[in-house]
């Protein structure tokens, strides 16, 4: 547990002496929510409607796009075989490197959703469970991506085919993250819809630990 | 007899149709230290791996580990953003923590004092290579697997490297090393020869 925290520590102070890695999915969500009022017309009530998909798929997007670098460095250099060789369980600490991934974008994210949300003319009164979801469905995300990104991190330019493998996976996640705001605007509850998300987030925490140290063990054996 | 550290029996390798080597077998005990030969491409490096875990499928023959190991292979793992000092503390093998003073020491030994706390891209790529061999003067795991350690460090490294490793068999540690350089140590040497392979 406390080579666990090493870890995490260790891939944070990595992320923040590299700020352009943290600044990267931030970059691509401010960009392109700033371009969906320029493409769809700045009238404001047509925005609101298409607000909730635009941002979850936005953060989708961002998500999916810094996957791909959580190994690729330490495959690079080596560190990778180190940490396989390491007498401590892989599980624990590949999700230490999936944890240090998520604070540095799908939390970053979801803490900053409300300003662009507001850009979008959405009502304040659902930012709650827009930042709700984004916090459970972005980890869910983190976890998928880095199954992805083990499975690919061999390969030169994994980019592409982590899309492929994993965007069917990350459906779920959108549909029940849209429908929660949704149901807020509708004026229902979002509980259930949150609910939803937290339970593939335990559901993921049990599985893709499991499913990153089996696909990292057949990149650098291969 | 203890049981040795790391055995393989009846190893066979092929790469791209070529058999780099069949039915060798070999045993690490404690107190020994093994320098495979081999000129390029001979295998040197497919049978440090399959000794270490790395290589799992891809072989035929049995490989049994009763220890931990400290692999040392051709890339550094050393992260250039982090500092010589916290490549040490937050080490992915994480056989340990290290208290501070001994990081400090261990990086002594390998010629980095003064080094201990800058970027580690600043340093030479010899430099880089002694941040990684430091784990050599820090850890206690008593197998070493050694791919090529003298590479890009100095005569002086080398010597102090090769007494490191007389010291660490003589306090019951195995080694296992690939070098082309003759090593210069203080124990015996059981070789294992990959050149006069048979070939296809």
């Amino acid at each position: 547990m406390r080579f666990c925290l090493r870890l995490l520590l260790r891939q944070l102070a990595l992320a923040v002496r590299r700020p352009i890695e943290i600044g990267q999915p931030l970059m691509f969500f401010a960009m392109v929510i700033a371009l969906f009022p320029l493409g769809l017309g700045p009238d404001p009530g047509s925005l609101a409607g298409f607000a909730p998909g635009v941002l979850w798929v936005t953060a989708l997007l961002a998500n999916l796009l810094s996957a791909d670098t959580v190994f690729r460095s330490d495959f690079d250099d080596g560190s990778l075989e180190q940490l396989l060789l390491s007498p401590q369980p892989l599980f624990l600490s590949v999700l230490a490197y999936i944890g240090a991934h998520w604070l540095t974008t799908g939390l970053l994210l979801a803490l900053v959703s409300p300003v662009f949300a507001l850009m979008l003319n959405l009502s304040p009164a659902v930012i709650g469970s827009l930042v709700m979801g984004l916090l459970l469905g972005t980890a869910v995300l983190s976890l998928l991506g880095c199954v992805g990104a083990s499975l690919t991190v061999g390969l030169k330019r994994g980019g592409m085919l982590i899309s492929l493998l994993i965007l069917p996976l990350y459906i779920p996640v959108l549909i029940f993250g849209t429908a929660a705001v949704q149901a807020s605007l509708d004026g229902i509850s979002a509980v259930p819809y949150l609910a939803m998300l937290a339970a593939m987030l335990c559901l993921a925490i049990a599985l893709a630990p499991l499913a990153v140290a089996a696909g990292l063990r057949i990149s650098v054996d291969a | 007899m203890a049981a040795p550290l790391v055995a393989a029996e009846g190893l066979s390798l092929e790469r791209g149709g070529r058999e780099l080597f069949r039915d060798l077998s070999i045993a690490v005990r404690q107190g020994q230290l093994w320098q495979i030969e081999g000129e390029n491409g001979a295998g040197k490096t497919s049978l440090l791996r399959i000794l270490s875990g790395l290589s799992r499928f891809g072989y035929a023959g049995k490989v049994t580990r009763t220890s931990a190991v400290l692999y040392i292979g051709h890339q550094p793992a050393v992260k250039s953003l982090l500092s010589p000092r916290e490549n040490l503390a937050w080490h992915v093998s994480g056989d340990a923590s290290y208290p501070r003073n001994e990081i400090d020491d261990a990086l002594a030994r390998v010629g980095l004092n003064g080094y201990e706390g800058v970027p580690t891209y600043t340093l030479s790529a010899g430099q880089q290579r002694r941040v990684n061999l430091a784990r050599l003067f820090i850890s206690q795991v008593p197998l070493w697997l050694l791919d090529e350690p003298f590479t890009a460090i100095d005569r002086r490294g080398v010597v102090n490297l090769q007494s490191r490793l007389s010291s660490h068999i003589e306090g019951g540690g195995a080694v296992v090393v690939t070098s082309h350089q003759p090593l210069e140590v203080a124990c015996d040497i059981c070789r294992v020869d990959l050149t006069g392979s048979p070939r296809f």
